[in-house]
């Protein structure tokens, strides 16, 4: 166990589903048996498109989905936090240990409040401190960190741009002291220039508080930027996992081939490589047997595209996890 | 030979409570028949409304100045007035695909019936006419069933098709402009790769000209041929795409290449663009890029160099005052 923050351990995540209120309840599977370590200290990255249930395994890692079957475990210091098994005790201690940075900077401050009064609410709601002053000391001491100019905290969120409220909700979720954040597509409403800056913070901040970050992110460049490992997700199955170095410079299945030849070229004349996949994600209600990803895979082998081949991860170097079928 | 769309010294401004607000300003550009134009920029350079300023779309509360001209097929579209003139423009001559391809259809009416309504305010066509031509246009981006999805409404279609519905609208008319305001922006990277590759055919086939508006430089790699670079309101930087990217002049054009993540080179140094692009409200005076500039010169920050375009290379325009801070760094 040792060096590993977060297990997850063959987590499924199901929701039902009914059209409307005659018809036959049915289940859609977000995520799928999914087993992942996350180190103390690591950059984990999740990539995938929309609908490949990346963020309902990043909120269920954090308590706010309901595990469908398996097991999170959350390695603290002293102890272990099983997430399938927690109560409202052990619940409000792990709220303060994990957190979540949103997307959308626009969305997630309140209009109404203070930048010190939205920095402040976590700790207040946790009652992490005693008294008005040792709050905004530390509210003070977090925007700092976070590189807000502290005389802008009496200011209400409209007067910042993207990148500013982007730090002002780190600055957030960091108030109470976590040790693992979820940040679920956190600079994808952000300009290309201030998207450098807040990743570049986000880094800083990893090593100056000894944060985990589980980054979710569908663009594989700043992913493969920022992250040491790297999950590839696709219809709620990790398809490729490893280091992201080897991963990019080695992809082994063809969604990630596929994925990294579709992000556009900056050079102009290097222009349509990309493998282009036919079609569409299938719907999560009834996802293809065997390889979900046959459907639209260019190069097919026979017994997968009948889907006699079941999902599952093979080993092919040290720490670089493939689909059993891609590798056949 | 006369380019299909003209656009010279267009400055377009609003007035708000807060002021008037400078949203583009000095702006010509051109774009020729079969042609891709390019516009770069962050959220709130002005890019969408340099667009918008074509169709008139911008709301009443838009001024333009009296020397602009935008002049499109030998027109002067500023000058339209009448709804009748409108009309020509607005989906005739010119159709423009969104980024939010939900948004930008009725919800509660069929996509066909959106399609064929077009049609029939802008062709002279009877309504069986109308629908075959939809049909066809709706096949020929590529989705399947095109006769049952004619039937369909808009959430009924996944996020790629949707937006291969609306280019399939936008194309059904056959304008001689088309205006992609970030197509691919919403888009998943391999439908983006999709709906590029389709774009790309269809320019080649219906021989329109093009402005693509996008903020992603790799989008812009894959389907221009020129290349306008926006920041606050001013074209700082423009030229050929191969110029404009392996040769950028600008600071600006220096920096946003910079952030860019690229994936090819990953021990690169993320640099982000110090600082906050200003609130049009307060313009800076002189070089509009100067609050952020990293390699200023003494006057340029004083704001004491105006904006004006030179051209460094054949076709390649660098404002003035970015050549010698480009020079520097």
């Amino acid at each position: 166990m040792g060096d590993n923050l977060i297990s997850v351990n063959n987590v499924s995540v199901n929701f039902d589903y009914q059209e409307n209120f005659i018809s036959k309840k049915q289940k859609i599977h977000a995520v799928n048996n999914i087993n992942i370590k996350i180190k103390k200290g690591s950059f984990f990255g999740l990539v995938g498109e929309s609908g490949s249930g990346k963020t309902t395994l990043g909120r269920a890692i954090l308590g706010a989905n309901k595990i469908s079957s398996g097991n999170v475990i959350f390695h603290d210091d002293e102890r272990d936090y099983d997430l399938t098994n927690m109560n409202k005790q052990d619940l409000k201690e792990y709220r303060k240990k994990a957190q979540l940075i949103f997307q959308d900077p626009y969305a997630a401050l309140s209009p109404r409040m203070t930048v010190r009064d939205i920095i402040a609410e976590p700790l207040e709601v946790m009652k992490i401190t005693n008294s008005r002053q040792e709050t905004d000391e530390r509210v003070r001491d977090i925007a700092a960190k976070c590189r807000l100019n502290i005389e802008h905290l009496r200011r209400f969120p409209h007067a910042f741009s993207g990148g500013q409220r982007q730090r002002i909700s780190i600055a957030r979720a960091l108030v109470s002291n976590p040790k693992f954040i979820v940040a679920d597509e956190s600079v994808a409403a952000l300009d290309v220039s201030i998207q450098a800056d807040i990743l570049n913070l986000l880094k800083q901040l990893q090593t100056e508080l000894n944060l985990t970050y589980l980054f979710i992110s569908h663009d594989l460049s700043v992913v493969a930027h920022v992250c040491d490992v790297v999950a590839v997700m696709y219809l709620g199955h990790i398809v490729e996992m490893g280091p992201s170095r080897e991963l990019f410079k080695n992809p082994k299945h063809s969604y990630t081939k596929a994925l990294l030849s579709s992000i556009p070229s900056i050079d102009p004349e290097k222009r349509s490589e990309a493998i282009e996949l036919k079609g569409e994600i299938p719907s999560a209600l009834n996802p293809p047997p065997g390889c979900v990803f046959r459907t639209r895979c260019p190069n097919p082998g026979l017994d997968c595209k009948g889907g006699e081949i079941t999902m599952g991860l093979t080993e092919v170097e040290p720490g670089h996890w493939v689909d059993q079928c891609c590798v056949l | 030979m006369s380019h299909l769309l003209e656009v010279k010294n267009l400055d377009v401004k609003f007035d708000t409570d807060e002021g008037r607000i400078t949203a583009v300003e000095n702006i010509s550009l051109s774009v020729d028949q079969g042609e891709v134009l390019g516009i770069v920029g962050e959220s709130g350079s002005g890019k969408s409304v340099t667009a918008k300023s074509i169709m008139k779309l911008n709301p009443g509360n838009t001024s333009y100045n009296e020397d602009a001209e935008i002049i499109l097929d030998n027109e002067n579209v500023l000058q339209f007035t009448s709804k009748q003139d409108l009309k020509k423009i607005r989906g005739g001559k010119v159709s423009m695909i969104f980024q939010e391809p939900m948004a930008s259809f009725a919800p509660a009416i069929k996509i066909g019936a959106q399609m064929v309504e077009q049609l029939l305010i802008h062709k002279n066509i009877n309504k069986d006419e109308a629908k075959s031509i939809s049909i066809n246009m709706l096949k020929r981006v590529g989705i399947a069933d095109a006769e049952k999805r004619f039937n369909q409404y808009a959430f009924e279609l996944s996020g790629g098709m949707r937006q291969r519905a609306m280019i399939a609208m936008a194309l059904s008319t056959m304008p001689k402009l088309l205006l992609a305001d970030e197509p691919t922006t919403a888009l998943d990277v391999t439908i983006q790769a999709q709906v590029i590759n389709l774009i790309k055919d269809i320019i080649k086939e219906y021989q329109m000209g093009v402005i693509f508006i996008t903020h992603d430089l790799g989008v812009i790699a894959q389907v221009a041929d020129h290349v306008a670079v926006m920041y606050l309101g001013s074209v700082v930087e423009k030229g050929p795409v191969n110029e404009i990217l392996k040769n950028p002049k600008h600071p600006y054009t220096k920096g946003l290449l910079q952030a860019l993540p690229d994936i090819n080179n990953l021990d690169a140094p993320l640099s982000p663009i110090p600082g906050n692009i200003p609130s049009p409200l307060d313009r800076p005076t002189g070089c509009v890029f100067r609050t952020r500039c990293p390699h200023h010169n003494p006057e340029g920050k004083d704001g004491k160099i105006e904006m004006k375009l030179i051209e460094v290379e054949p076709g390649h325009w660098v404002d003035q005052c970015g050549i010698q801070c480009g020079q520097n760094g």
